[in-house]
């Protein structure tokens, strides 16, 4: 066996609470969590270390810092993009999908942003209810 | 709508909440905003309410201390605490405290009710986050930071990994290993990359000087204990050089070091592991500091008095701000931040205590201190800005072909530090490759400037900024706050689309509720102190 994993709540001597069973929809899957974990939480007691590609290269990415710093766990919730999964609590019937920024229009042409000065912010696609890497990529 | 408040503390962790219970004792009405669900900071993070632990004193120091700060402070009429709630502007003013941009709500949500407050005395307690080394292989799947295995195993009893190494420097492994050995999982080593010269140098001058620190000792010896217990190794002047692994780790190269850091040849060691945890320190947490024109030390710390005053007349820090020094430090500093702020003058046990432990703090600085060789175990192909896969030979070569000086121009030519996490990660690596590899940067210390501090949906920042539209902003908009001139891409969101769900642009109402949306399912607050004092 390799891999993170939820401690078996009866040989934890923490001795949390049980949450309450909660279920999730990771990529068209059900995957199950206990109320109170962060989706991040969720995913690596499920055994899952990735599920974010870099958008350059395609490189799997996880959870990293798991204090909202690093953001390299964004994942899709329930059609809301660039959500940090290691802050966001789960909750019961989430659709999480796999965030993949290579795949955005617009690649990586649009214009640099730093000092790109007011009105830059908009020179990526409309497309909703987006944030994050701007028009930048 | 601008809420005129007297003592603002940002930052729920052990300074912010000292600083917020000293303000309350010398009789200030106080606003405390804390970004995560409950108080505790990363200090003492832990378990949801749903998932309480029996016994959760058991991965923690000073929990019964945390759980009276806790209660006194939500029992406290007088303190607003305001949870979920993300500072993401300071807007500059000239004189006075900067207002701070609030939005209330989930981590990443949309349409979360905007707050603005106007504090006369604002005390920044943002603490601080771990600084990593890029090693090859560190952006695999199953490297962490140590602080990340730390938050799962405290917030979330999440064991990283079966058989975890521990690496990096500073006495922050030792409570990592513990905490993994209490998740159940193998620890198969930990490696200091501090040498024993190194080490006894730092911590050894006249040593009975940190006798007040000796509860210290003690915990360190503690953790000691623990690693000798289950007869793990604990090396020093050694470093993970290499994670190896297809789509995950599998395996690290551990290998001695020189006195500066530098790996030596024929000491290379290959260990499996299914985690590795990596830590070289930590790093203040400036955003909100820097944009409100606080003036910061050579090490990135913002400069304080002896009242914890900055060079901006109102402004206070507390804590892993004012420089790396641990928890004791934090409540020390939080609280005479939080007396003076108010009007008051610091108990003297808080002075004795920030004398003692400063002096702890810049032993443990000298002790673990980054050598300058590290860079000799990057290869060119090693990925350094994670969010822009920019490597180290994109670095080095940008730094050598354009003999640049300007980090701003190296920034835009490579795209290194320009994703997402706006160069949090790898900021100061980037500045120390290229500063290596070049004529040497002009503007060190730049990748520390990021006016928006987190990232909010261009929809919440239309909802903030109408107000002025209808003559209620009071020259401090978000617009000055240098919202539509983003220093980074992260900065600004992408969509252009119109506030669909911009109705808290209505402003909070007198009594503090918001206009319902349907976007916002959490609320900001647990609950909310008197709310006399709005302008």
């Amino acid at each position: 066996m390799t891999g993170p994993y939820r401690i078996a709540p009866a040989r934890d001597p923490v001795a949390p609470a049980d949450g309450g069973a909660i279920a999730l929809t990771v990529d068209g899957e059900t995957v199950t969590g206990r109320a109170g974990q962060t989706i991040a939480g969720v995913l690596l007691a499920a055994g899952r270390v990735s599920w974010r590609t870099s958008p350059r290269s395609g490189r799997p990415r996880g959870v990293f810092c798991g204090i909202g710093v690093c953001f390299d766990c964004l994942v899709v919730v329930n059609g809301l993009r660039d959500v940090r999964a290691c802050q966001r609590r789960a909750t019961d019937g989430d659709v999480i999908t796999r965030q993949d920024d290579a795949d955005e229009p617009g690649g990586h042409a649009a214009a640099p942003h730093d000092g790109g000065g007011p009105g830059s912010s908009a020179a990526g696609p409309a497309s909703g209810e987006q944030f994050g890497a701007g028009g930048a990529r | 709508m601008t809420e005129s408040v007297p003592v603002l503390v940002v930052g729920g962790g052990p300074a912010g909440m000292a600083a917020a219970l000293a303000a309350r004792r010398h009789g200030a009405r106080v606003v405390l905003v804390e970004a995560g669900d409950d108080l505790g900071g990363q200090f003492w993070r832990h378990l949801p309410a749903e998932r309480a632990g029996a016994r959760e004193e058991l991965l923690h120091h000073g929990w019964r201390r945390f759980r009276r700060m806790r209660a006194a402070l939500l029992g406290d009429d007088g303190c607003e605490v305001v949870l979920n709630g993300h500072v993401w502007s300071a807007g500059r003013r000239d004189g006075t405290p900067p207002l701070i941009h609030v939005v209330a709500g989930e981590p990443d949500g949309s349409g979360r009710p905007p707050r603005t407050f106007d504090p006369a005395a604002l005390i920044l307690a943002t603490g601080a986050q771990e600084r990593t080394l890029p090693f090859p292989g560190w952006d695999l799947p199953g490297v962490f930071t140590a602080g990340a295995a730390q938050a799962l195993a405290k917030g979330e009893r999440v064991a990283v990994g079966r058989r975890v190494l521990v690496a990096g420097a500073g006495p922050f492994l030792l409570p990592v290993a513990r905490s993994l050995i209490r998740t159940g999982a193998q620890v198969v080593g930990v490696v200091e990359a501090a040498g024993r010269r190194q080490l006894a140098t730092g911590w050894g001058a006249r040593p009975w000087r940190l006798f007040a620190a000796s509860a210290k000792a003690a915990e360190l010896g503690g953790y000691v204990w623990d690693l000798a217990a289950k007869r793990i190794p604990y090396l020093t002047g050694a470093a993970v050089i290499t994670a190896h692994g297809t789509g995950r780790v599998e395996a690290v190269t551990v290998a001695g070091l020189s006195p500066d850091w530098a790996p030596r040849p024929g000491t290379e060691r290959r260990i499996e592991a299914d985690a590795v945890c990596v830590s070289h320190g930590f790093v203040p947490r400036t955003e909100l500091a820097v944009a409100a024109g606080c003036a910061t030390g050579p090490d990135g710390a913002v400069t304080v008095d002896a009242g914890q005053r900055t060079s901006v007349a109102g402004v206070f820090t507390a804590g892993e701000l004012t420089g790396i020094g641990g928890v004791d430090l934090a409540l020390a500093e939080g609280e005479i931040a939080g007396a003076v702020a108010a009007g008051g003058r610091p108990a003297g046990r808080a002075l004795r205590a920030r004398r003692v432990f400063r002096e702890f703090a810049g032993r443990l600085a000298a002790a673990h201190r980054i050598g300058a060789g590290w860079q000799a175990w990057l290869d060119d192909t090693t990925t350094v800005c994670r969010c822009e896969d920019v490597t180290a030979g994109d670095l080095r070569r940008a730094a050598r072909l354009t003999e640049a000086r300007g980090l701003r121009s190296l920034k835009l030519t490579t795209r290194a530090g320009l994703g997402i996490c706006q160069g949090r990660t790898c900021g100061r690596a980037v500045e120390d490759i290229l500063t290596a590899a070049g004529p040497g940067l002009l503007d060190t210390g730049r990748t520390a400037r990021r006016p928006i501090a987190v990232p909010i949906r261009l929809a919440e920042l239309a909802a903030t900024i109408v107000p002025e539209a209808s003559g209620e902003a009071d020259g401090g908009s978000p617009a000055e706050a240098g919202a539509p001139a983003p220093e980074t891409a992260a900065s600004v969101p992408r969509a252009a689309s119109v506030p669909r769900t911009g109705t808290a642009a209505a402003g909070t109402g007198r009594d503090g509720h918001t206009p319902s949306d349907p976007h916002d399912s959490v609320a900001g607050n647990v609950r909310r102190g008197p709310q006399e004092g709005r302008s």
